[in-house]
């Protein structure tokens, strides 16, 4: 599909001012897009765990009603896990958006095409599944509306962003599993964190 | 000679659930997991999510937690099969997480289809590090389950507890079809 949006530009995007937000980013690409906008205690990128970064996203929901909870992943890592899409629409949690960055390609592997790329359409899943919205988005105009979608609107919202297919530098998070979760609840829930 | 007093297992879990502040139950529908399940969906302090496949509800223990809950995963043997990569992120991170799994292709399975994946189940969870507890008497589910909630809780670890099909008693495709 026609795009000239770039991955990164629309991550930075989503990510400016972005206050307490929580960001969990699915395994590859988008989990160094997060990175490459500033690596942050209330971000969780993924090494791991392919096709659960929705569902994660889904139980931080829950867990903080009142704090918005953001999920960045790929065309591929939401394939894998499209069930979680039905799931959150069951749920409907107002606190949670699913953003896909949709280069309709496996980045990490060798750029091979994606379902998406056939056509298969991740918006109209989304809103089959009971999102409250779902938006394509295939220029600036629908990126700047995006942040205000993900900082304020009620949800569950989903987007799937269309850009460009392009092999860019990796600029990679902390690797260390556990450092990533204890720092997030240090950041989240403070010193009590610890003694849970 | 003294009257046989009926242990009801699912309601003791429940009541260990309660203990260990579990907020978030995730569960994939099973016959032997009925009654617990309803006991979840109506508990309001709980908030009972029901998955697609089992693997949802490892992703969900890890937002939870994150977000500084408790949660538990109930499944079937079967589901076990469904989870093994994410096991891996649970335990890179040290993620406490609970699971409690009603045993298939165990004890008078009905189904020869569901014996490989049942047979296999301890042993596929011991090869990617989760401790894992069996639960063979209705008595046993209380104190059992108490003692791996405080492993997963206390230690960061990952903890399965295995329930015997015996507990379930379900025997053919009819008495299941029937609950």
């Amino acid at each position: 599909m026609k795009t000239n949006l770039h991955r990164r530009d629309v991550v930075n995007a989503l990510l400016a001012d972005r206050d307490d937000l929580m960001v969990i980013a699915g395994l590859g690409s988008t989990a160094w897009d997060i990175t490459a906008a500033g690596d942050h205690d209330l971000s969780f990128p993924l090494w791991g765990a392919m096709g659960s970064a929705a569902m994660i996203g889904l139980g931080l929901a829950l867990a903080k009603p009142r704090r918005r909870v953001l999920v960045i992943t790929g065309d591929g890592e939401m394939l894998m896990g499209l069930g979680s899409l039905a799931t959150i629409g069951v749920q409907k949690p107002a606190n949670l958006s699913v953003i896909v960055i949709d280069n309709e390609r496996y980045g990490e592997t060798g750029m091979q095409e994606t379902h998406t790329a056939s056509g298969v359409d991740l918006t109209l899943v989304a809103k089959g599944a009971g999102f409250r919205q779902a938006r394509l988005v295939t220029d600036r105009k629908g990126v700047d509306g995006l942040h205000r979608m993900v900082h304020g609107e009620a949800g569950p919202n989903f987007a799937q962003v269309k850009v460009v297919a392009e092999k860019i530098p990796l600029v990679l998070p902390p690797r260390e599993g556990a450092l990533l979760k204890a720092r997030f609840r240090r950041a989240l829930i403070g010193p009590a964190a610890d003694a849970l | 000679m003294k009257a046989k007093t009926v242990v009801d297992w699912p309601l003791d879990l429940h009541k260990v659930l309660t203990e260990t502040g579990v907020r978030q139950v995730a569960y994939v529908p099973d016959a032997g997991h009925k009654r617990l399940i309803e006991l979840c969906r109506a508990d309001k302090k709980m908030r009972a999510v029901v998955l697609t496949t089992e693997e949802e509800g490892l992703g969900l223990v890890m937002g939870a937690w994150l977000g500084g809950e408790k949660s538990a995963v109930l499944m079937q043997s079967s589901g076990v099969g469904n989870v093994i990569n994410t096991l891996g992120t649970i335990k890179e991170c040290r993620f406490p997480l609970l699971m409690l799994i009603t045993m298939r292709g165990d004890e008078g399975e009905f189904n020869p289809w569901q014996v490989p994946m049942g047979q296999a189940t301890q042993t596929v969870l011991e090869a990617m590090g989760v401790i894992v507890k069996r639960i063979g008497t209705a008595e046993e589910a209380g104190p059992v389950a108490s003692a791996a909630a405080r492993l997963a809780y206390n230690s960061y670890a990952a903890v399965a507890v295995l329930i015997s099909q015996r507990l379930i008693g379900i025997k053919s495709f009819q008495d299941q079809a029937s609950r």
